[in-house]
């Protein structure tokens, strides 16, 4: 791409008084503001409103009374919840998106049919909506594998054919291998090839070069990939609505095959089932505001990375 | 970028791998791990559409074995003697496996429950008609029909209750007025940005605009419902004023502003990627900015914007969390400020009361092979979309 | 490297979660209940209670809805299932394919749903006749029963909920809510559009009622109205009401969960009932 290497823009404004052409460029300017005034009405409400719930007891306590109370509500196991769910996550995601990026990259010529499949599947994948993946939890990994371990192993009562942290963080790895396979490509390509070239006339072979010199440089944009998958997937709810999360759990989850409270959801049964919705608010917000951190957090994280890692791409070819 | 991808002399082995020397055992069973991972994708695909269409088939074949009628033929336990174990199969619903561990006991428990369960209903019931259909044919399924109680046919889901109602039409339509509206909002708003942002702005304030725009795509679809519950619902109505204060039209409008990240980051892209030299072109032969930005940089960029249109309506049609919590009622009716049920609301509340295995179960997973079906479609059309804008925009170059 | 060490990492992890989930089920002396979300706040403080006075015992509540209690305990990943509903014939019939027997059910509390409509309403009362008309649609105006001449609007629940089951069967006795029903996706989210709207009506449950007015309700047109409390629900004068239940395979009735049981329907068990806004059996139903 040229674009950096010419000035981008002559300024040619300001030359001749054009009302049409000044108007619709004023029309877009104003979307392009109206969303971002959207979006800081949002974040500020939710800032405001979530702040003064905020305390160090509400995020680090396991709430035993009325969750719907400001006195009593707390949210430890929700944090808990949701962060491991998105770590077991990563462990399945990972491997497989930065495998199948390579293989997208490294070895299959961009033309041949594989590569195409390979691409439309992840595009698909990427559009699935996310109830989808909740339901295929059920009919794969509860029901499929998880009975069908249970039968194998002739236990007194299931232990993987019912909903679990286990299928939940499974659930989401299948819903977010597009985002990692995404990332690590790009930082894949973003190598200097010359960086393979060398190696390869070193004598390496092709799997020494990738393991030993590919890898480590695109390590950025594998953590980036992952960074963005945890971002996507904490604050998805459809996805583990059937496959492991609990509406109470008195204790923390303790093994994979235990259920899990979760943020996203615990946002979901606050603002339904609360039986005083003017008392609960104050709750709801600072739970909304933890969860955002979370996420925006991470996010923030990913978008920066991804920003310089395409900066760097650009200046190197 | 171009490690010899073009190279003529390339020659691909099994599985598409290209390695361009000779390889130990080892490696060469590293390389076929690694294709054989790759194709996980396509297998998920193809996994997903198995199983969640596998709870959904006894519907699709229109199989006895899913019967939802109120009133069923109940054959008295006293005559299990002289049935044959095919008879008692087909009546009881299971396998030849489970008709063997069974002793003749608890045979006729199930058969006894089926006699309670006739008994139990009230007679009015017994006697209606509708009360003996099976509400998952779809006839059912598709066509309006006239319930007792009712002047005239009508396309009705409730699906609780003793007759169970299970016509999808009024889901369909509920989805589709959710996106559409969430579409006519975000479409405007993400396009203009894109412009802007691609076109207009000065770089360094670019910089910062597109990510964040893209923010608020990090917010979760929850957070989202529930701002459009508690807030954005009251001021729509102060400012619209119409009647109900939870409707279709919330619902868009949120659906909307989750839209909008998508369809003005695929738009902004293609719209970046029309060569800087077109516009330059433009720019020198006197165009203004907006000239060139809405005649030049947009119709080469078509393709692409019409992909993320496409996206962004698969995209609307698969939320969930955000119809769940602002609006539910399956009412048929086109009217924006009426309720509206979606399909992804329908599955995400009543998946946890449907019994494993029923009729309502299956209906669900019907309906959520028909959203995948749906997706899979526009998702393959936006695929098209940018293979286009790609072709026409090296094409021309 | 990378490939390896996370793909390695991966599989011992895969393995640690397959024998931790061996594991789990092992622990003695646990009970798990599982089932409907109107109950969980229950069971969690009759858990509780419970626990405080037997330390050996150990109660996992989780809730997720009536209909995945009863799946749950048709594979027997539970011991006991929370019901805001009586099982039906199916659910009983996949129990007895599962396990060969009926579940038990035990009636462990009573609930009376409550009639709300906006505070500023001259209605004092609405008998189950007219209730029916309304909430199917057939009634559309306030002054067809006595109030103003103004057109109603019907609040209504999500309809997987076990509280629009109940509502459904019992006052609109099967007929369909009318087509124009708001439905709420939960029972404050139903006060708080009841309180904001002059013409609404809806219903919930009895320990809410905050910033609406809760109606009377009568059997018959003209006859006397009763309002929700623990007398008039437990003998029945009040109307609309309904009995929460816990099932349990009979095989697993007895030990620790047979013990557990029966304390939930003893007078100290019913002492929580009240405390969570429920109201307590009557002796005569605990009998039974």
């Amino acid at each position: 791409m040229s674009a950096t290497t010419i000035p981008s823009r002559p300024s040619l404004r300001g030359i001749r008084w054009r009302p049409v052409s000044n108007f619709f460029s004023g029309l877009t300017r104003l979307a392009t503001f109206s969303i971002l005034a959207l979006l800081a009405i949002l974040l500020s409400t939710i800032l405001v409103n979530g702040l003064p719930g905020l305390s160090f007891r509400f995020i680090s306590t396991i709430p035993k009374k009325d969750f719907f109370e400001p006195g009593s509500a707390a949210v430890l196991p929700m944090i808990v919840g949701t962060t491991v769910r998105v770590f077991v996550m990563t462990l399945f995601v990972i491997p497989i998106g930065v495998i199948t990026a390579i293989y997208l990259t490294e070895y299959a010529a961009s033309s041949s049919l594989y590569t195409r499949v390979i691409r439309a599947a992840v595009n698909n994948l990427a559009g699935v909506p996310s109830i989808v993946f909740g339901l295929f939890g059920v009919g794969f990994f509860i029901n499929f594998i998880g009975r069908g371990f249970d039968s194998l192993t002739h236990q007194a009562g299931p232990q993987l054919g019912q909903p679990c942290l286990l299928w939940a963080s499974m659930t989401l790895a299948v819903m977010t291998l597009p985002v990692v396979i995404v990332a690590t490509e790009e930082s894949l390509k973003s190598i200097l090839p010359g960086l393979r070239e060398a190696s390869l006339a070193l004598g390496a072979t092709k799997l020494q070069t990738i393991i030993r010199v590919v890898l480590p440089n695109a390590l950025t944009g594998i953590l980036t990939g992952g960074i963005l998958a945890i971002s996507r997937a904490a604050g998805e709810v459809a996805p583990i609505l059937f496959t492991g999360v609990a509406y109470y759990m008195r204790d923390l989850p303790k093994s994979p095959t235990d259920q899990f409270m979760d943020l996203g959801y615990h946002i979901y049964v606050l603002s339904t089932q609360s039986p005083n919705i003017d008392q609960t608010k104050p709750v709801l917000y600072a739970t909304v505001l933890v969860l955002l951190v979370l996420t925006f957090s991470l996010n923030g994280i990913g978008i920066l990375a991804r920003a310089r890692l395409r900066r760097s791409g650009r200046s190197d070819s | 970028m171009t490690h010899g991808r073009n190279s003529s002399r390339r020659t691909a082995g099994w599985g598409g791998i290209y390695r361009g020397h000779r390889a130990r055992v080892g490696e060469r069973l590293a390389e076929m791990g690694i294709f054989v991972v790759s194709l996980s994708a396509i297998a998920l695909i193809f996994l997903i559409f198995l199983f969640v269409g596998r709870e959904a088939w006894p519907i699709l074949i229109q199989s006895d074995s899913v019967n939802s009628a109120a009133v069923q033929d109940v054959i008295p336990a006293v005559d299990l003697p002289k049935l044959s174990p095919e008879q008692i199969r087909a009546y009881l619903g299971i396998d030849a496996a489970q008709l063997d561990r069974m002793d003749s006991e608890t045979i006729r428990e199930l058969m006894l429950v089926r006699e309670e369960a006739f008994a139990s209903l009230p007679q009015s019931l017994q006697r209606d008609p509708d009360a003996r259909l099976n509400t998952v044919r779809w006839r059912s399924l598709i066509l309006p029909h006239q319930w007792a109680g009712y002047s005239r046919p009508e396309f009705i889901w409730q699906p609780i209750g003793e007759i169970h109602k299970y016509n999808i039409v009024p889901l369909l339509v509920g989805s589709l007025k959710t996106s559409l509206i969430g579409l006519a909002f975000a479409v405007p708003f993400a396009l203009g940005a894109a412009i802007y942002v691609s076109q207009i702005a000065r770089p360094r304030l670019r910089e910062w605009l597109k990510p964040a725009v893209e923010l608020l795509s990090g917010i979760p679809s929850v957070v989202m419902g529930s701002f459009a519950l508690i807030v954005m619902a009251t001021v729509l109505q102060r400012f619209f004023g119409y009647e109900t204060r939870l409707n279709a039209f919330v619902a868009g409008i949120a659906l909307g502003m989750a839209v909008i990240p998508i369809v003005f980051s695929i738009a902004e892209d293609a719209l970046t990627s029309v060569p800087r030299s077109f516009i330059q072109a433009a720019l020198a032969l006197g165009a203004s900015e907006w000239q060139a930005a809405w005649q030049i940089a947009l119709p080469a960029a078509l393709p692409g914007v019409f992909a993320g249109v496409v996206l962004g309506f698969g995209r609307a049609v698969g939320e969930t969390m955000i119809v769940l919590l602002v609006c539910s009622a399956s009412v048929m009716s086109w009217n924006i400020f009426d309720s509206a049920r979606s399909i992804t609301t329908t599955i995400a509340a009543e998946m946890a009361e449907a019994v494993a295995g029923n009729h309502h179960y299956r209906v669900l997973f019907l309906l959520g092979t028909i959203l995948f079906a749906v997706t899979f479609v526009t998702n393959l059309l936006g695929d098209i979309f940018i293979h286009r804008l790609k072709r026409r925009l090296e094409g021309k170059q | 490297m990378i490939r390896t060490t996370l793909s390695r990492r991966s599989l011992t992890w895969i393995a640690a979660a397959v024998i931790a989930g061996a594991h789990s089920l092992a622990v003695a002396g646990t009970i798990t209940v599982k089932g409907s979300d109107t109950l969980v706040i229950l069971a969690q403080k009759w858990a509780e209670t419970y626990m405080g006075k037997h330390a050996s015992t150990k109660i996992q509540v989780t809730g997720g809805g009536t209909g995945t209690g009863f799946a749950a305990l048709q594979n027997q990943s539970t011991d006991l299932c929370n019901a805001s509903r009586k099982i039906k014939p199916t659910e009983i019939e996949t129990c007895i394919k599962a396990f060969g027997k009926r579940p038990r059910e035990y009636a462990v509390a009573l609930d009376g749903l409550s009639i709300y409509v906006h505070s500023e309403s001259p209605l004092t009362q609405v008998s189950l006749e007219e209730l029916q008309g309304i909430f199917s649609g057939k009634i559309r105006n306030w002054k067809e029963v006595g109030g103003p001449n103004a057109p109603i609007t019907v609040y209504s629940r999500e309809n997987s909920s076990g509280t629009y089951e109940f509502f459904k069967e019992h006052v609109l006795r099967g007929k369909d809510f009318a087509a124009s029903a708001q439905t709420m996706p939960g029972t404050a989210a139903l006060l708080q559009a009841v309180a904001r709207d002059k013409g609404a009506i809806g219903y919930g449950g009895a320990g809410y009622g905050k910033g609406a007015k809760t109606l009377k309700v009568s059997r018959e047109k003209g006859g006397e109205a009763f309002e929700a409390n623990e007398e008039t629900v437990a003998n029945g004068t009040y109307p609309i009401w309904r009995l929460l239940y816990v099932y349990v395979n009979p095989e697993l009735d007895k030990g620790d969960a047979g013990a557990y049981l029966s304390w939930i329907r003893s007078d100290e068990g019913q002492a929580v009932v009240k405390e969570v806004g429920y109201y307590p059996l009557t002796p005569h139903l605990r009998k039974k």
